[in-house]
C-alpha cells in the first residue's frame, strides 16, 4: 500500500505514524501541507495528531483550509482512504468529512492514559482484524477530544454502524463515549486515540499492530 | 471600519469553561450567578465599505464552527 502522511506546521505525531505504518509494510511518503496535489496512486491519506498552527481559533479549523487540504478532498470524494488521527480528527471534522465537533474534555483537563477502548465495528478497512467489542488498549493524549453530535445524527451514526471505537469508561464527555468515527463509504475514520503509539509492548500496548495491519493488507504490502 | 464577530456556544451545547468560571465565581462568594457562558470575540479591520455579507462568509467559511457555535456581527 502508498500512504501519505500530511504534515502541516505543530504537527508531532507524524514521524510515529509514519514509522507504524512502515514497519506494517506500507510505502510512506511525507506531504507538507503547502502543497496542493498528491499523486492519485496513494492508497491512503493519513493525518497525523499535534497542534496546527497552534491550535488557534479552533482545534483543526486552521489546518482544514490548508492547500493540501483540497487534496485530500478530491482523495476523499474518489473513494480513497483517510485516516485521521487526534488533532487529525479535529481536522476531518472541520473539514467536514466526519460529522459532529470536538469540544474541550467535560473534565477541562488535558488527558494523557491509555484507555481500554471497545471496538464498535468489525466492517471497516481499519476495525477488520479486531473483534467486534473486542477490548483494546490504546493512549490517548488530548485536551479537545469531547465528541459533540445531535441525537438525530447520532441515530443516524448508530443506523449505518459508523462509531469505530468507544471508551469503555467515560473519558472525557463525548456522546456515547465515543472515540472514533467513520464515514458513510466507511473509508474514512477520525478517531481521537492515538493507535500508532500502540506498536509495542515495550511502551505499553501492541493493540495498535492489527490496525495497521488490517489496513496495510487492504492493498498488499509495498 | 471595524467589526466584532462574537461567537457563542449554542444554547443547549454543554460549556464546560463557562461552567468552572460559573463554580470559581461561587467559590469567590458570588452566588447571584446563575450560569456563565463563555465566548470569543473577533475583530476584524476591514477595508472601508466592505460588504457585511461578506463577513457572514468569513464565518461560515472559517469562523464559526455552525455545529456548536452561533455568532453575531456589530459594528465598533
Amino acid at each position: 500500500m502508498r500512504a501519505a502522511v500530511i504534515v502541516f506546521p505543530g504537527s508531532n505525531c507524524d514521524r510515529d505514524l509514519v514509522v507504524a505504518l512502515r514497519d506494517t509494510g506500507a510505502d510512506v511518503s511525507i506531504i507538507w501541507h503547502k502543497e496542493t496535489e498528491i499523486p492519485t496512486n496513494f492508497d491512503l491519506i493519513a493525518i497525523p495528531g499535534g497542534f496546527s498552527f497552534g491550535d488557534y481559533l479552533r482545534c483543526g479549523a486552521i489546518a482544514a483550509k490548508s492547500p493540501i487540504c483540497e487534496a485530500v478532498l478530491k482523495h476523499a470524494n474518489n473513494g480513497g482512504y483517510v485516516l485521521g488521527i487526534c488533532n487529525g480528527f479535529q481536522i476531518l471534522i472541520e473539514m467536514g468529512l466526519i460529522p459532529g465537533a470536538l469540544m474541550r474534555n467535560s473534565g477541562l483537563k488535558f488527558l494523557c492514559k491509555t484507555p481500554e477502548l471497545k471496538v464498535e465495528t468489525h466492517d471497516s478497512a481499519f476495525t477488520a482484524n479486531y473483534l467486534k467489542f473486542e477490548k483494546i488498549k490504546i493512549p490517548v493524549a488530548h485536551h479537545d477530544g469531547n465528541y459533540f453530535l445531535s441525537e438525530k445524527q447520532l441515530g443516524v451514526l448508530r443506523d449505518e454502524d459508523r462509531v469505530a471505537f468507544s471508551y469503555l469508561n467515560d473519558l472525557n464527555g463525548s456522546v456515547d463515549g465515543i472515540a472514533g468515527v467513520l464515514s458513510s463509504n466507511r473509508r474514512i475514520l477520525g478517531m481521537m486515540p492515538h493507535p500508532e503509539r500502540a506498536m509495542n509492548l515495550v511502551t505499553g500496548s501492541s493493540d495498535g499492530q492489527a490496525f495497521f495491519r488490517a489496513l496495510v493488507e487492504l492493498t498488499g504490502a509495498a | 471600519m471595524k467589526v466584532a464577530v462574537t461567537v457563542m456556544l449554542k444554547n443547549g451545547v454543554l460549556d464546560p469553561q463557562g461552567e468552572a468560571v460559573r463554580s470559581a465565581l461561587l467559590g469567590l462568594g458570588f452566588f447571584d450567578v446563575k450560569g456563565v457562558r463563555q465566548g470569543k470575540v473577533i475583530e476584524l479591520d476591514l477595508a472601508d465599505g466592505t460588504d457585511l455579507n461578506e463577513v457572514d462568509e468569513m464565518c461560515k467559511q472559517l469562523l464559526v464552527n455552525s455545529v456548536i457555535e452561533s455568532y453575531t456581527v456589530e459594528s465598533i
